[in-house]
């Protein structure tokens, strides 16, 4: 507890002190080797939203320290509240998506994914324009892996967290561990998440990852931008999505899939606000949804700016 | 008094035949193997060391879990008749059939911590100190459901049995609404259950509403199976009287019981088949295979066979009064809806995936052997509870009025 903080509540020091207490108590016992102060501080850490700023500022403090450290880099976690009068959303023209899964690695390495097990939060998957039939999702492929994309007679539908105005996932959780800010992107705290996985039979977009086993990411590929609520790297045993890059978004930048893109088919943007790009498309263009039908309402929208997009 | 009842209890579980300490030590020697597997691989190697991934992302232990809540409701078929109707050929089980259900709802709540993936944070549930996502979250509902559950039987066996052991009558007083409450709670435990399921739209397999009753009735198939072998094992074995009487008329409610399964089963398939939606995917998956994915098929057949065979068995009185037939169709029934609750059920929720992936899943050699070491916990439950309940009964320990219970 550092003493520029002098204004806290008594509460919480004495609640502190309380958990100091049970530390001391716990060495004297001799329980679990490794349960210092820290680790004991962390194991009983609230839920992200019942923090308030004092403890976030130690909280902050102390995994920039273990993080900088075990990566041999200078690690900044924030955790930057939503823009007022701002709701993202997400525009992905099928028409140009060529299936090069730029936005995919782009993703892994901005978000600070395990790379052993492997993790990916965008999927692509590729059609085949049978036809001109509609095609049955299990029809399409996640693991083509022609020479030279894109390939004749074929066309690409990457997939990622639709960012739903009803997210089936977040009414699941027994904790509460994952919900909507009022900026419109879905979160996991992944320390509160108890891994249950019954969000991710709940979504229908497969847009959640389980941390199936501890995630390795290498140090000189650790991206030292972070989010609490983001790319700080997962835990063994949670549960970790897609947040529209909430590290970026909320800085006013573009989701490093936006940026990866070679051809432009991903649009993003404020849908609060009149002039942006991403309501354009949305007053303009004829745009759809993946499973209309469940009703998630997701503010992750597809379109055909020219064509069909099946690449001839 | 109570410390003599205590030293009783002790000395009824540690005297027992070799046979006894044969299937309690093999029990307990499976269970330090699952403890083993258990604390030397799941615990550090995460739930990667099992063989679900994001595709399939509950497997064998939700599987296991989903059966067991439906083998809990074996006490309800006896509590209904022998309490509301007095059946009385059945007063000697319903106090072990609630051992039994103590038994597999503890090992419901083993296989949910099992499947967690930190289950360390287990204090996040509770209310005050954690979040309890309660009424929205269904999950929040099957742990209260399934915990009242458990403590309601837990109570009234302990309770029953102090008093039968005391030499007085169990049945008056503040007890009865307790075991009236313990009709509904057996019922809100499969209802609540199903719900997980069904309530979940990303999956159109379990989407559909005849999920909740299909619950019910193959629970009252299977439940009452197992009890009937065990209890034939009891009689043989104890002082425990039981009626042939007693056998046949819970053979007589399996039989209705699987008729309601084998009709909710039919419409199932039928609504499916008949609207051929973009939604039957699953259903072939686990029926006729999908795209040369059909490791399931042989299972859910046999599944289904099994069941048919043993509702044509208990159909017909003369095979249903006859020992060795209404075995056979037991032990079917038994392992019918083990396969169709488990494999039948939570694997093809998954297959294909909401993206249209189809990832075969199936249980690995630590799964199997964890889950088994679950089962031989709860058994060591039940064996024990059984043992103790038996020699109050028949009056081994205490003070028991053979007219009394």
């Amino acid at each position: 507890m550092s003493d520029d903080t002098k204004g806290n509540d008594k509460s919480q020091v004495t609640r502190r002190k309380f958990l100091a207490g049970l530390t001391a108590g716990a060495a004297a016992l001799g329980l679990p080797a490794g349960a210092d102060a820290r680790g004991f501080d962390e194991y009983f850490r609230q839920h992200f939203q019942r923090l308030d700023e004092d403890d976030l500022k130690v909280i902050l403090k102390n995994m920039n320290e273990e993080l900088s450290f075990k990566y041999g880099k200078k690690v900044n976690v924030k955790a930057t509240p939503p823009i007022d009068n701002t709701v993202f959303g997400y525009a992905l023209d099928l028409s140009r998506c060529i299936g090069c899964r730029r936005c995919v690695y782009a993703c892994v390495k901005e978000n600070n994914l395990s790379r052993n097990p492997e993790i990916q939060w965008i999927k692509v998957l590729e059609f085949a324009n049978d036809n001109n039939k509609w095609q049955l999702l299990e029809h399409t492929n996640r693991y083509y892996d022609p020479p030279k994309v894109p390939e004749k007679g074929k066309f690409y539908v990457p997939v990622q967290c639709q960012q739903c105005k009803k997210p089936p996932c977040t009414k699941v959780c027994p904790v509460k561990a994952t919900w909507k800010e009022p900026d419109g992107i879905v979160v996991v705290d992944y320390n509160w998440c108890i891994g249950c996985r019954f969000c991710m039979a709940a979504c229908p977009y497969g847009a959640r990852s389980f941390n199936w086993g501890e995630p390795h990411v290498p140090k000189e590929e650790i991206n030292p931008n972070m989010h609490y609520l983001g790319n700080r790297p997962n835990y063994k045993g949670v549960v970790g999505k897609c947040t529209f890059c909430i590290q970026r978004s909320r800085e006013g930048r573009y989701t490093a899939c936006v940026e990866a893109c070679p051809v432009g088919a991903r649009k993003f943007g404020n849908l609060m606000d009149p002039k942006s790009e991403i309501r354009y498309i949305l007053e303009n263009m004829k745009v759809f949804r993946l499973k209309e039908e469940i009703d998630t309402n997701p503010k992750f929208f597809y379109f055909f700016s020219t064509g069909t997009g099946v690449k001839s | 008094m109570v410390i003599d009842a205590l030293n009783d209890v002790l000395r009824t579980i540690k005297t027992g035949s070799k046979g006894y300490w044969a299937w309690v030590g093999s029990l307990a020697g499976i269970a330090v193997i699952g403890l083993l597997f258990y604390f030397g691989q799941q615990v550090p190697d995460g739930l990667l060391a099992t063989n679900m991934r994001d595709q399939v992302s509950w497997g064998w232990y939700i599987a296991n879990f989903t059966f067991l809540v439906g083998v809990a409701a074996a006490a309800v078929v006896l509590v209904i008749p022998y309490y509301l109707y007095d059946v009385k050929p059945l007063s000697n089980m319903v106090l072990i059939g609630e051992v039994m259900a103590v038994s597999a709802v503890s090992m419901c709540l083993m296989f949910i911590v099992l499947d967690m993936g930190s289950p360390e944070r287990f204090w996040h549930l509770l209310p005050g100190i954690g979040i309890f996502n309660w009424p929205q979250s269904i999950l929040t509902w099957d742990v209260i459901v399934l915990n009242a559950y458990l403590a309601l039987n837990l109570f009234i066996v302990i309770y029953a049995l102090s008093k039968i052991y005391a030499g007085k009558s169990y049945k008056t007083g503040f007890i009865w609404p307790l075991i009236l409450l313990s009709i509904p709670a057996a019922i809100s435990i499969h209802t609540v259950t199903a719900f997980l399921y069904l309530g979940v739209p990303a999956r159109p397999f379990w989407n559909a509403a005849v999920l909740a009753p299909r619950f019910i009735a193959s629970a009252f198939c299977s439940g009452p199976a197992l009890m009937l072998i065990i209890f034939q094992i009891i009689r043989k074995n104890t002082k425990l009287e039981i009626p042939d009487k007693a056998f046949f008329k819970v053979g007589e409610l399996i039989t209705w019981a699987m008729a309601c399964n084998l009709f909710f089963l039919i419409t199932e398939i039928f609504k499916e088949r008949y609207s051929d939606t973009a939604h039957i995917a699953p259903l072939n998956y686990l029926f006729y295979g999908l795209q040369g994915h059909d490791h399931l098929v042989p299972w859910i057949w046999t599944a289904i066979f099994f069941n048919c065979i043993a509702f044509v068995i208990l159909l017909m009185p003369a095979l249903r009064k006859n020992f060795l037939t209404l075995n056979i169709a037991c032990v079917l029934i038994f392992i019918g809806v083990y396969i169709e609750k488990g494999i039948g059920l939570i694997f093809p929720g998954f297959t294909p995936d909401t993206l249209g992936e189809i990832y075969d899943y199936m249980p690995n050699t630590m799964e199997l052997v964890i889950s088994l070491a679950v089962w031989a916990i709860g058994l060591l439950i039940f064996t024990l509870g059984a043992k103790v309940a038996i020699a109050i009964q028949t009056g081994e320990i205490g003070h028991a009025k053979p007219s009394d219970h």
